[in-house]
C-alpha cells in the first residue's frame, strides 16, 4: 500500500491525519459489527455451556450451586444417554454413506455433454429449498402404516406392510431417507463443481487406453477431488452428529406427545433431541449444558476419526 | 468427447424422479380430502380441493401471521448478513491491519463447531433480554454468520482488482467511499448469491424458533409443525400448510435456480 500513504502525505497536514487515521481504523471498523455480533451471539454461548454444566441449574431454582463434574457421572450412567449416542451413529451411518456415493455417481453422470443439463440440476437441488419441516410432514406421510404410499407398494408386491415408526431399524432406515433425500442432490453439486476442475484431457488419454467409466471415476476423479470428498465428508459427519428436526417432527407424528422421546421406547431419539429434551421440556439446564459438552467432543471424534479414514483412502487410490 | 450413453439419462430421469415426486405428492394430497388417501389404487393426478383446504389451513392455524413473521425475519436477516459480510469480507480481502490473519482463521475456524451446542445459554440470553416469543430472538443471533463473511472474502479476494482501490485512493477516496463506489458494486454477484441461500435458510430454520418462540406467534415452520402434529390424523391439513410454507421458495428457486446452484457450486471450490 505504498501509493495511498506517499498520496496522503502531500496533502495538508489535517487531512492527511484524517487519512492516515482512516487507513488504519477503517479496517477495525469494518470487521466489528460482525465480530460484536459473533461474540455475544455466537461464541459466549458455546464458552459459557462449559461453566453453566457445572451447576445444578434449572429454568425455575433462584440459586444454582455449584457441583463440579456430577451432571457429566449422571449422564454417563443414564442409559437414555447411550441409546441416543447409539440411534445418532446409526442414522448417521445409514444416511451419510448411501448419500455420499450416490452423490458421487450422480456428479460423475452430470459431469458430460449432457442435454438438459440445468433442468436436472434444478430437480435434484429442489429437495434441498424444501424445509426440514415440509420434508418430515411429506415423508411421514409416505411411510404411514395404514395410508402410506410405501407400504401401498409394499403391500401390492406381497411384502405385506411395515409400521415404519415402530422398530429401530425401521425408524432409522425411514429418518435416513427423509436425510437422504434433502442432501444428496446438494452434495451432488458440490462433487459436479469440483469434477469440472479436472483437465478433460486427462479422460481422453484414459479412454484411449480403454479405462471404462466407472474406472476413470475410482482412478482419476476421486484422487483429483480428495479435498472436496473431505470437505463434504466433515460437513455431512457434523451435520449428522447434530440431527434433531426429523426424529423430533416424525415422532410428532406419529405418537403424540413422545415427539421429545423419540418414539415411544425412544428407537429413534438422537443425540441432540436428548439434549433437546433435558434442556427444553424438564429445563435442566445444567444437565443439559454438559450432554451438549460430550455432544461436541464426539463430534470431535467421529470427525476426527472420518478425516483419518478418508486420508489414509489417498494410498488405496494411488496405488 | 465422450458421448452419454442412454444409460447415464435413464439413471438422471429416474433419479429426478426420486427428487421431485415428493413435493408432487404433496399437492396431490393437498388438492384432494382425506378420504381420497385411503383409497387403492391412490389418486395421481391433482384434485379440485385445494383452495377449501387452504381456507381450512388458515382458519386452523396462525398461518396468515406466520406468513407474515418468516418474510420479516428472513428479510431483515438477508439484509443484515449480506451487508456485513460485504463489509467484514472487503476488509479480509483487501485491507491491511494487524491481526488479520488470526481473526479470519478464527471465522473459519468457528464455521466449524456445532452451533447447536450454544442453545441453553443463548435461551438463557434471550430470557435475560425478555426476547422470548418476540422475532428480536430469531431474528438478532442470525444478523451475521461466519460463513457469509467468509464467502465474500473468498469472492473479493478474486474479483476485486487492487489496481481498482489504488486508482481510488490516489484520487483521495476514503475506505468508506472506495465501499460503497467500488466495492459494493464489485460485490453484487456474490452478494446476490449470498442473499438467496441466507434467506432460504432463515425461511426453512425450525429448531430455534421453535425453542424460543410461542405458539400464538410463530414461524411458518413452527405454525407448520404445529398443524401438522395435532391430536387428529389430518394429513390433507398438514400437506396443504405444507405447500402454502414450501410454494414462496420454490418458486424463487425456479426463477432464480440457475443463480442459486451456481452460488452452491461456486462456494463449494474453496481452493
Amino acid at each position: 500500500m505504498a501509493t495511498p500513504r506517499g498520496a496522503a502525505t502531500r496533502g495538508p497536514g489535517r487531512r492527511s491525519r484524517l487519512h492516515r487515521l482512516d487507513l488504519r481504523v477503517s479496517p477495525y471498523a469494518y470487521v466489528a459489527p460482525f465480530f460484536l455480533l459473533f461474540a455475544a451471539f455466537g461464541i459466549f454461548p458455546l464458552v459459557y455451556t462449559a461453566w453453566v454444566s457445572l451447576h445444578d441449574w434449572n429454568l425455575l431454582s433462584s440459586d444454582n450451586p455449584f457441583i463440579g463434574l456430577d451432571n457429566y457421572t449422571a449422564l454417563f450412567a443414564d442409559g437414555y444417554f447411550w441409546n441416543a449416542a447409539f440411534n445418532t451413529l446409526s442414522i448417521g451411518v445409514l444416511s451419510a454413506v448411501p448419500q455420499l456415493l450416490l452423490a458421487l455417481l450422480l456428479a460423475h453422470l452430470l459431469n458430460r455433454p449432457l442435454r438438459a443439463q440445468t433442468l436436472f440440476r434444478i430437480t435434484l437441488l429442489l429437495p434441498n429449498v424444501t424445509s426440514v419441516v415440509a420434508v418430515v410432514v411429506i415423508f411421514s406421510q409416505l411411510f404411514g402404516r395404514d395410508f402410506g404410499l410405501i407400504n401401498m407398494v409394499l403391500d401390492w408386491l406381497g411384502f405385506g406392510r411395515i409400521n415404519w415408526q415402530a422398530g429401530v431399524a425401521t425408524s432409522h432406515v425411514a429418518i435416513a431417507v427423509m436425510i437422504m433425500w434433502r442432501w444428496t442432490g446438494y452434495n451432488a453439486l458440490i462433487y459436479l463443481a469440483a469434477m469440472q476442475a479436472v483437465p478433460k484431457e486427462i479422460y481422453e488419454a484414459a479412454t484411449l487406453d480403454g479405462a471404462s467409466s466407472l474406472k476413470q471415476l475410482w482412478s482419476i476423479t476421486l484422487p483429483m477431488i480428495r479435498p472436496t470428498v473431505i470437505f463434504t465428508v466433515i460437513v455431512t459427519t457434523i451435520g449428522s452428529m447434530q440431527i434433531i428436526a426429523e426424529p423430533l417432527l416424525f415422532g410428532a407424528q406419529v405418537s403424540n406427545g413422545a415427539a421429545a422421546t423419540g418414539g415411544t421406547d425412544r428407537q429413534f431419539q438422537t443425540l441432540a433431541l436428548y439434549l433437546y429434551e433435558k434442556g427444553f421440556r424438564s429445563f435442566e439446564f445444567g444437565y443439559a449444558s454438559a450432554a451438549a459438552w460430550v455432544m461436541f467432543l464426539l463430534v470431535v471424534v467421529v470427525v476426527g476419526v472420518n478425516y483419518l479414514v478418508v486420508r489414509r483412502m489417498r494410498g488405496g487410490l494411488d496405488a | 468427447m465422450r458421448r452419454s450413453h442412454p444409460l447415464t439419462y435413464l439413471t438422471l430421469v429416474a433419479v429426478a424422479f426420486f427428487s421431485a415426486f415428493p413435493i408432487y405428492w404433496s399437492v396431490i394430497v393437498a388438492s384432494h380430502d382425506n378420504a381420497a388417501l385411503a383409497e387403492v389404487p391412490p389418486p395421481l393426478l391433482p384434485g379440485g380441493n385445494f383452495f377449501a383446504n387452504v381456507r381450512r389451513v388458515f382458519d386452523t392455524a396462525p398461518f396468515a401471521l406466520a406468513l407474515l413473521n418468516s418474510f420479516v425475519v428472513a428479510g431483515s436477516i438477508t439484509v443484515s448478513v449480506m451487508f456485513f459480510s460485504t463489509l467484514a469480507g472487503f476488509a479480509f480481502a483487501k485491507l491491511r491491519f494487524r491481526g488479520r490473519n488470526v481473526l479470519l482463521l478464527m471465522t473459519v475456524v468457528t464455521m466449524m463447531v456445532p452451533t447447536q451446542l450454544g442453545i441453553i445459554p443463548l435461551y438463557m440470553l434471550m430470557i435475560k433480554l425478555e426476547w422470548t416469543g418476540t422475532m428480536y430472538a430469531v431474528i438478532v443471533p442470525a444478523l451475521v454468520n461466519a460463513f457469509g463473511v467468509f464467502f465474500m472474502t473468498q469472492y473479493l479476494s478474486r474479483a476485486l482488482p487492487t489496481e481498482l482501490l489504488e486508482a481510488g485512493r490516489i484520487d483521495g477516496c476514503s475506505t468508506a467511499r472506495l465501499f460503497w463506489h467500488v466495492v459494493v458494486p464489485a460485490a453484487r454477484p456474490a452478494a446476490a448469491v449470498l442473499g438467496m441461500l441466507t434467506f432460504m435458510t432463515a425461511w426453512n430454520d425450525y429448531f430455534w424458533p421453535l425453542v424460543v418462540l410461542t405458539p400464538d406467534n410463530p414461524t411458518v415452520q413452527v405454525a407448520l409443525s404445529q398443524l401438522a402434529s395435532g391430536y387428529v390424523r389430518d394429513f390433507t391439513l398438514g400437506l396443504t400448510g405444507t405447500a402454502v410454507a414450501t410454494l414462496p421458495l420454490v418458486l424463487i428457486f425456479v426463477l432464480l435456480g440457475k443463480q442459486i446452484i451456481g452460488g452452491i457450486m461456486q462456494g463449494a471450490v474453496k481452493g
